[in-house]
C-alpha cells in the first residue's frame, strides 16, 4: 500500500467524479473534512506519485465513435519482450501494452496490445502499419476484435468505488 | 456532438487543473465561459459520451489486484455463460472476441485472494476453465481518444 489514510480517503470520496461546480475541490474537501487548498496539495502529490494517472474527461470510446478494437497479441522471446513492449506502448495506434504469462500449451502470447479505431479496417491497417514500423511483423501474432461488449464500467474495489481501467 | 464538444474532449482527457476555479481555468484557453464548459460537459454526461468526470487511478498502489480473464464457451452455452460471469460485481468488462477463447473480461477486486475467489466461483458456476492471465508488466497506459 503506497498510500495513507487520509489519501485514502481522499481517493474513495473522488472516485466517482468531480461536482461539476465552480469550486469542485472544495466541494470534495466537505465530504472528507479537508479544506480546499488541502485537498488540492494532495491531488496534486497523488497525481505526481502516478496514483492519479489523470484527472479529467474519461470517454466511453464506442460512444465517441471507436466501433472496433482488437486485442493483438504477441508471442514475442522472454529475452525480447520488455524492449518490444516498451517501443509498442509508445506507439500511437496503441492505447494500453501489458505483458501477461503465456499459458501453454493453449497460449502462447505474452504481450498484449489494444488497438482501436473507427471501424474493422482502420484497426487492420493500424496493426499492418505497426508491425511493420517496429519490425515485429515476423513474431506471431493475432488480432482479437471484440464481436460483443457485455459489460464496461470501472472497476470496483469493494467499498473504495475506485475508478481504474 | 458538434466541434465545441470535441475540443473539450480532446483537450481534458486529463490535465484538468488542480486550482481553486479549475473550471473557470480550463474553460479560458477553449474559448469558452466556466458555465458554458460545465454545461457542455454535463450534456456529454448525459449522453453517455463521458463515463464520467473525474479520476483515472492506478489501483494496485493502494492495494487494488485485477486480471484477464480467457474462456473458451461452446457456442450454445454462451448467453447462459455471460449471464453468470457478469453477475459477479467484480466483473468489470466483458467483451466477446473471434478466437477459440472467445470470452474475456477483467476481474478487479481489494485483493490477490478475492480475485482468485472469484476466479474460482466462475469456474465453479459455469463448469469451464477460466485462465487467468494477470499483468507482468504495464507498458503503457494511454486510453486516450480523439474526438
Amino acid at each position: 500500500m503506497d498510500v495513507t489514510a487520509r489519501e485514502l480517503d481522499l481517493i474513495n470520496a473522488l472516485a466517482s467524479g468531480l461536482d461539476l461546480c465552480d469550486a469542485p475541490y472544495a466541494q470534495l474537501g466537505l465530504a472528507v473534512g479537508m479544506d480546499e487548498v488541502e485537498v488540492i496539495e494532495r491531488l496534486t502529490e497523488l497525481r505526481r506519485r502516478g496514483i492519479v494517472r489523470r484527472l479529467g474527461i474519461i470517454v466511453r470510446h464506442h460512444e465517441l465513435g471507436y466501433r472496433a478494437n482488437a486485442m493483438v497479441v504477441w508471442d514475442i522471446p522472454d529475452s525480447e519482450v520488455a524492449e518490444i513492449g516498451r517501443r509498442l506502448g509508445q506507439c500511437p495506434e496503441v492505447t494500453l501494452c501489458y505483458r501477461r504469462p503465456r499459458r501453454l500449451p493453449d497460449w502462447p502470447y505474452n504481450l498484449f496490445t489494444m488497438v482501436h479505431g473507427k471501424d474493422r479496417q482502420t484497426v487492420e491497417t493500424a496493426i499492418a502499419a505497426i508491425a511493420e514500423r517496429e519490425g515485429v511483423a515476423q513474431h506471431p501474432h493475432q488480432p482479437l476484435f471484440s464481436l460483443r461488449r457485455f459489460k464496461q464500467c470501472g472497476a470496483r474495489y469493494g467499498r473504495r468505488l475506485a475508478a481504474a481501467e | 456532438m458538434d466541434e465545441i464538444d470535441r475540443a473539450i474532449i480532446n483537450a481534458l482527457q486529463g490535465g484538468f487543473p488542480l486550482s481553486p476555479t479549475p473550471f473557470a481555468d480550463a474553460a479560458a484557453p477553449l474559448g469558452l465561459t466556466e458555465a458554458e464548459l460545465i454545461d457542455r460537459i454535463a450534456a456529454l454526461r448525459r449522453s453517455g459520451v463521458l463515463s464520467r468526470f473525474g479520476p483515472l487511478y492506478n489501483a494496485d498502489r493502494f492495494g487494488g489486484h485485477n486480471t484477464l480473464v480467457a474462456m473458451a464457451v461452446p457456442s450454445d452455452r454462451f448467453d447462459a455463460v455471460t449471464e453468470i460471469v457478469n453477475s459477479f460485481a467484480e466483473v468489470a468488462h466483458n467483451y466477446q472476441r473471434d478466437h477459440h477463447f472467445n470470452m474475456w473480461f477483467v476481474i478487479a477486486a481489494d485483493s490477490r485472494e478475492k480475485v482468485a475467489a472469484v476466479l474460482t466461483e466462475v469456474e465453479a458456476g459455469t463448469g469451464l476453465p477460466a485462465h487467468d492471465m494477470p499483468k507482468l508488466t504495464e507498458f503503457h497506459i494511454g486510453l486516450k481518444f480523439e474526438a
